[in-house]
């Protein structure tokens, strides 16, 4: 499996990343040696096999829906890069 | 013997019989700090003053009150937290310059259990970033060093969490472990180091690498003080859904129990063409001496073995890239603000605030989840996952444990494999395939090569049965000498 320049490129987008010319020709080599290596699970008939998302089953816990007071508000802002007032700020969204 | 070299049992005979205070042990780490750190980097952050705050603070609860040591099992003890566990008003960086200058909220649950049992919390450990790595080198703040040989890496991706306990810079760590993370490091420096069931120790409070992985262990001198951690350590937590709701054994119990008549399986598919000679030799010591023991050791097959590797490669960045996309720049974190374009901000602000290991990880998910992709990656995997559970599944219907080696290899030297990244992540052959199936397991030391440096064992249990591996560790210990050496340096 040999990924192109304009697949890492995409996948790059798609990562939300962006890369210099040297990692797009860094990243495509060695993604393409992994993926190689993981042809290997081809090897294997696994048609009739049950998927394993999570090695030990858990039920999913449900709780009571009750209102809670959090005092965490001023300092998780506090870690935000740039704020107003109880606001994250982010630059403009919409044109 | 200063100390810093004692392991959490001794210094509690020491409190108890007030032959030491836990100010004198807490300085005797910051001293050993003082002198070693600059060659180990083991630190991320220290928390000197506190740390002596506390340590005041437990030297009074037990003259007031002798039986505080026996109520709270960690009092007094000098312990450190790997980067990746959020700390209440501490710096936690998972050693990424994306949360460089991020102060958590609050505690994690891991945190709070140790705090709340006595700990003094001597500072925040390096690692590679976001866990990415085996080796520790992938850090934003530099490689730890492996205090049996400077030159060499100690492991990863609880680096840190390893080279501090193994210089005496605290006396055991947390660590997290999602492909090898805790057993690898300590296999590297004569520590024993715990990765408990998927679901036996909550995950709230712990950066997220791949979810259905991760699970939280400690590293530590002995069994003994293993367990004394995971005892600590484990239990069900409501904020944790994936956390079960099992009630937790006495694993102190077990400790000194006979394994007469245990049946040992040892699956050949471990013991490999590309395996070091001293490793091998060192396995066949370790059974010689479970046989000595009383325990059957036998031949048995986990025929699926191979192909763990590229099933947690397409799994583990699948789950990172899906956990990593809050990295943004906009809540918290690094953020490059020079742009007026969200979409750039969120490209620019990732994009120099994540390091290579870490942006490879993020790719590869992103590809194999990306559309017309899913089938023939993810799917794929997840369905190999129930082929590598189901081969251990079937060896625990006549086997009580399962014994491995933890590394092909001792600690390789620096850079050795930083260039070639499929070499690095075959560095976890051995420890991958048992986050794949959910179980427990743990690693510790069972011999040295020639020029000193360590060799572990593997020891592997049925789910939620963390007791019977430290039962066997314990047993196999106490009949070597490996586990009393200490690092010279």
């Amino acid at each position: 499996m040999k990924l192109t320049h304009e697949q890492v490129l995409k996948i790059a987008d798609l990562a939300r990343l962006e890369l210099s010319k040297a990692e797009v020709e860094k990243y495509a080599e060695q993604l393409s040696a992994i993926l190689d290596h993981v042809e290997a699970l081809n090897e294997l008939n696994v048609n009739d096999i049950e998927p394993t998302a999570h090695a030990v089953s858990v039920p999913t816990p449900l709780r009571a829906d009750v209102a809670r007071q959090d005092e965490m508000l001023e300092k998780s802002l506090g870690n935000a890069p740039d704020r107003e007032g109880p606001f994250f700020k982010v630059p403009k969204v919409l044109g | 013997m200063e100390l810093f070299e004692l392991t959490i049992h001794q210094l509690q005979d020491l409190l108890k019989n007030k032959k030491a205070s836990s100010r004198e042990i807490t300085e005797s780490v910051f001293k050993r700090i003082q002198s070693v750190e600059n060659k180990v980097h083991a630190y991320v952050t220290l928390t000197e003053e506190t740390a002596l705050q506390q340590a005041k603070k437990a030297d009074e609860k037990i003259s007031k009150n002798g039986g505080a040591i026996h109520e709270l099992p960690l009092l007094g003890i000098p312990i450190g937290i790997k980067d990746n566990f959020l700390t209440e008003g501490i710096k936690t960086t998972c050693a990424s310059k994306i949360l460089n200058n991020y102060i958590p909220p609050y505690n994690g649950t891991a945190v709070q259990k140790l705090i709340d049992a006595g700990m003094i919390l001597v500072g925040k450990l390096n690692m590679d970033e976001f866990a990415m790595g085996s080796s520790n080198e992938t850090s934003y703040f530099g490689v730890s060093r492996n205090p049996w040989d400077l030159e060499r890496i100690p492991g990863g991706s609880s680096g840190g969490s390893a080279a501090a306990v193994a210089a005496g810079e605290g006396f055991a760590s947390t660590g997290t472990d999602t492909g090898g993370s805790i057993r690898l490091p300590a296999c590297l420096t004569n520590l024993v180091g715990i990765k408990p069931t998927y679901g036996r120790v909550s995950r709230y409070g712990v950066i997220a690498f791949a979810s259905s992985l991760d699970q939280v262990g400690p590293l530590a001198k002995d069994v003994t003080d293993a367990a004394l951690m995971l005892q600590t350590l484990a239990g069900y937590d409501p904020k944790d859904s994936t956390s079960l709701n099992l009630s937790v054994p006495d694993y102190k119990k077990v400790l000194g129990q006979s394994i007469k008549g245990w049946k040992i399986g040892i699956p050949k598919e471990y013991f490999i063409d590309g395996m070091d000679p001293e490793v091998a030799k060192s396995m066949q010591a370790a059974i010689s001496v479970l046989k000595r023991l009383g325990a059957e050791c036998r031949d048995v097959s986990l025929p699926h073995t191979n192909y763990g590797v590229p099933t947690y490669y397409i799994l583990a960045t699948a789950e990172a890239s899906s956990n990593l996309a809050r990295y943004d720049g906009i809540r918290f974190g690094y953020r490059n603000s020079e742009t007026k374009n969200l979409v750039n901000l969120y490209k620019k602000s990732r994009s120099e605030g994540f390091g290579a290991e870490v942006k490879r990880r993020i790719m590869l998910g992103t590809y194999v989840l990306s559309a017309g992709y899913y089938d023939a990656y993810y799917l794929k995997a997840q369905k190999v996952r129930t082929l590598i559970r189901r081969d251990f599944e079937e060896i625990f219907k006549t086997c009580d444990v399962i014994l491995t080696p933890v590394s092909p290899t001792p600690a390789w030297k620096m850079g050795e494999k930083m260039t070639d990244p499929l070499k690095m992540y075959l560095s976890d052959i051995f420890t991958i395939n048992i986050n794949l199936a959910g179980l427990p397991a743990m690693s510790l030391p069972c011999g040295m090569t020639p020029s000193g440096l360590p060799i572990g064992i593997q020891l592997i249990s049925k789910h939620f049965e963390e007791e019977k591996m430290l039962q066997a560790a314990y047993a196999y210990e106490q009949a070597t000498e490996w586990h009393t050496r200490r690092a010279k340096l």
